[in-house]
């Protein structure tokens, strides 16, 4: 595949604003996911063409016992950018906990996506494991990363309970519907300034990530968009320079709407009495 | 020139790599570690399907050609080979990864209910619909193994099981090449090999009958429902990056059973006839190849993944040609 590196040609642009997580300063606001892709070797370049700075992976029982997915495991540590384990798929406090613990081990770091999961069909956040689980693993010295929904309340426990990043749901994980709550994504984006907020699942075009940076966001956090796309490489390339758009365009200061046109060529020098329509 | 050949490993690969090498006038032995017949190959859990044009959806597009020789192959070979090609169906909810499956393959026709029931009366009223791939064939593991281990045999290989690898390297008996087709057993030669684990279930169901396989598209599971005849279905298989050999786990039990429920509520009454496990070794992009090393003399075969029996005749004529001239082609690495 000629995937010749695109994260250089994006970070020549303008001047880059650094997202500081857990007090590290990373080179990317994308963060991608490590599964579902055709093979390892794609896994590679889209990651590199990504120019991400995290890569999310999953943990499995059978990875753990014995140190069985060792191989695979391997293959992500050599991708030379931080590691972030996440407990996809549990769906009890205790549950989580217990990948939380083996993905530390494993992987030889404190930080964590941490996940979970209410309901089996939509994937969504279960918010009171999630909260209760997150103040174990914070008091326990895990950098928590929540994925959770747009609601400030929970936000807050979250908060209180030691996390200092945010990730709220755009949809539902793997439906790449985009972000289905606008709205309250902005009230939490005005009610969060200082707080590190990350859009995480539900993104499933390149314009849907724009719209989360332009919007204040300070990353995003994609898998399946990238990892099923007919060519992962390409769709990782297109991600990073829609986040990277996304993210000037916020710095740069968007334009508000108006009700009314106005021209944008200036208007001096026209005369200002249509004299047909001046009654003399 | 007629060569004296080892081939050690009677897995699936190892197993073509005999016959096609006895047939093209070798002298071969192959060498299996294991006692019982096929009781440490991967290739045991395989389905079979040869299904070159499904596999397209996620292998590079080379698989595709070599997957269609494959399949030529097999038919010259196995008079019992089901060539009724194969379904892809997906709950009414679902019906976007079916559009998405049928734009990233070829060789397939939709089907509508109807014309999905008269090639599949049991499946009447299940899906609204069918992608039909006419061209592609299955087979039950086990009678293959056991077909390319006769037919091995009756084309003048020796095969021996109980003896592993290193028995003949040394001494008067040296080979002129060696072929290593062990699989997960030879990754100390080949350090980016690595394996990836798969489950199955086999059931027996008398309610429902099935003619060729059925591939069930689901966000989260893709399942496969392949007929191997007298009542017996094999449902599988997961994908897992873990090397653990042992049993399956029952999460993976539900899913591949919910799987087969939703395909048709049938099954639920079907007895479990066996719950399987095993390790497919695979290389960085799942393609498996030969790799020829020592100047020729010794040459492994490895990294089938998901796709060692479609392609396990195609390694059987590359290495072949290798021998016989020199020639190389797109699996082998010289």
């Amino acid at each position: 595949m000629n995937a010749p590196s695109t994260g250089m040609d994006i970070k020549a642009g303008a001047e880059r604003s650094a997202l500081t997580l857990y007090g590290e300063a990373l080179s990317s606001r994308m963060l991608i996911g490590t599964a579902q892709y055709p093979s390892p070797q794609v896994l590679a370049e889209a990651v590199e063409a990504s120019g991400a700075g995290i890569v999310t992976v999953s943990l499995r029982r059978e990875q753990a016992r014995g140190r069985t997915g060792e191989r695979f495991l391997q293959l992500i540590a050599d991708l030379g950018v931080r590691v972030l384990p996440n407990t996809a798929g549990c769906h009890t406090v205790k549950e989580a906990i217990t990948t939380a613990h083996m993905a530390r081990e494993l992987f030889d770091t404190p930080w964590l996506k941490l996940e979970v999961i209410a309901n089996d069909d939509t994937l969504q956040p279960d918010v009171f494991g999630l909260v209760e689980a997150a103040s174990a693993l914070c008091a326990d010295g895990f950098n928590v990363l929540p994925y959770t929904t747009e609601d400030l309340s929970v936000a807050d426990r979250l908060l209180a309970a030691g996390c200092r990043v945010l990730m709220p749901w755009g949809a539902p994980i793997g439906t790449g519907r985009g972000l289905a709550n606008p709205y309250a994504l902005r009230s939490m984006r005005a009610y969060f300034p200082d707080v590190p907020l990350i859009i995480d699942a539900g993104i499933g075009a390149p314009s849907h990530a724009a719209q989360a940076m332009e919007m204040g966001f300070d990353g995003v956090l994609l898998n399946t968009a990238i990892a099923k796309a007919a060519d992962p490489v390409r769709m990782a390339r297109a991600f990073a320079q829609a986040i990277e758009a996304g993210r000037s365009a916020y710095e740069a200061g968007l334009m508000g709407v108006r009700d009314m046109a106005q021209p944008s060529t200036p208007v001096v020098g026209t005369p200002f009495f249509d004299l047909r329509t001046d009654g003399a | 020139m007629t060569r004296s050949i080892t081939v050690l490993g009677a897995g699936v690969l190892g197993l073509w790599q005999a016959l096609t090498l006895a047939r093209a006038g070798h002298r071969v032995r192959l060498l299996e570690s294991s006692v019982e017949p096929f009781a440490a190959a991967a290739s045991l859990y395989g389905g079979v399907m040869l299904a070159p044009e499904r596999e397209a959806e996620t292998a590079p597009a080379m698989l595709r050609e070599l997957g269609l020789e494959g399949v030529a192959l097999w038919r010259a070979l196995y008079p019992q080979l089901r060539c009724n090609g194969s379904l892809v169906v997906a709950s009414p909810r679902d019906q976007g990864e079916l559009e998405r499956f049928a734009q990233r393959t070829q060789g397939h026709g939709l089907l509508r209910a109807d014309e999905l029931a008269e090639r599949e009366p049991d499946l009447a009223g299940r899906f609204n619909g069918a992608l039909f791939f006419a061209d592609e064939a299955h087979m039950s593991a086990p009678d293959a193994l056991q077909f390319l281990l006769d037919e091995a045999r009756r084309a003048g290989a020796e095969i021996v099981f109980g003896v592993g690898a290193g028995a003949d390297t040394n001494g008067d008996n040296a080979a002129d090449v060696v072929i290593d087709c062990r699989g997960m057993a030879a990754r100390d030669h080949l350090p980016d090999l690595r394996g990836v684990r798969g489950e199955r279930v086999l059931i027996r169901s008398t309610d429902i009958t099935l003619s060729r396989p059925v591939q069930f598209l689901h966000p989260r599971i893709p399942l496969y429902v392949v007929p191997w005849g007298a009542g017996l279905y094999m449902i599988g298989a997961t994908v897992i990056e873990s090397e653990e050999p042992g049993a399956m786990s029952v999460r993976s039990a539900l899913e591949l059973l919910g799987g087969a429920y939703a395909v048709h509520p049938a099954f639920a009454e079907a007895e479990i006839v066996a719950f399987g496990a095993g390790v497919r070794p695979a290389f960085p992009d799942n393609v498996p190849r030969a790799i020829v090393r020592d100047g020729g003399r010794r040459i492994f075969v490895n990294g089938a993944y998901r796709h060692g029996f479609l392609l396990g005749p195609v390694l059987a004529r590359t290495v072949a040609d290798y021998l016989a001239d020199g020639r190389t082609g797109a699996l082998l690495r010289v």
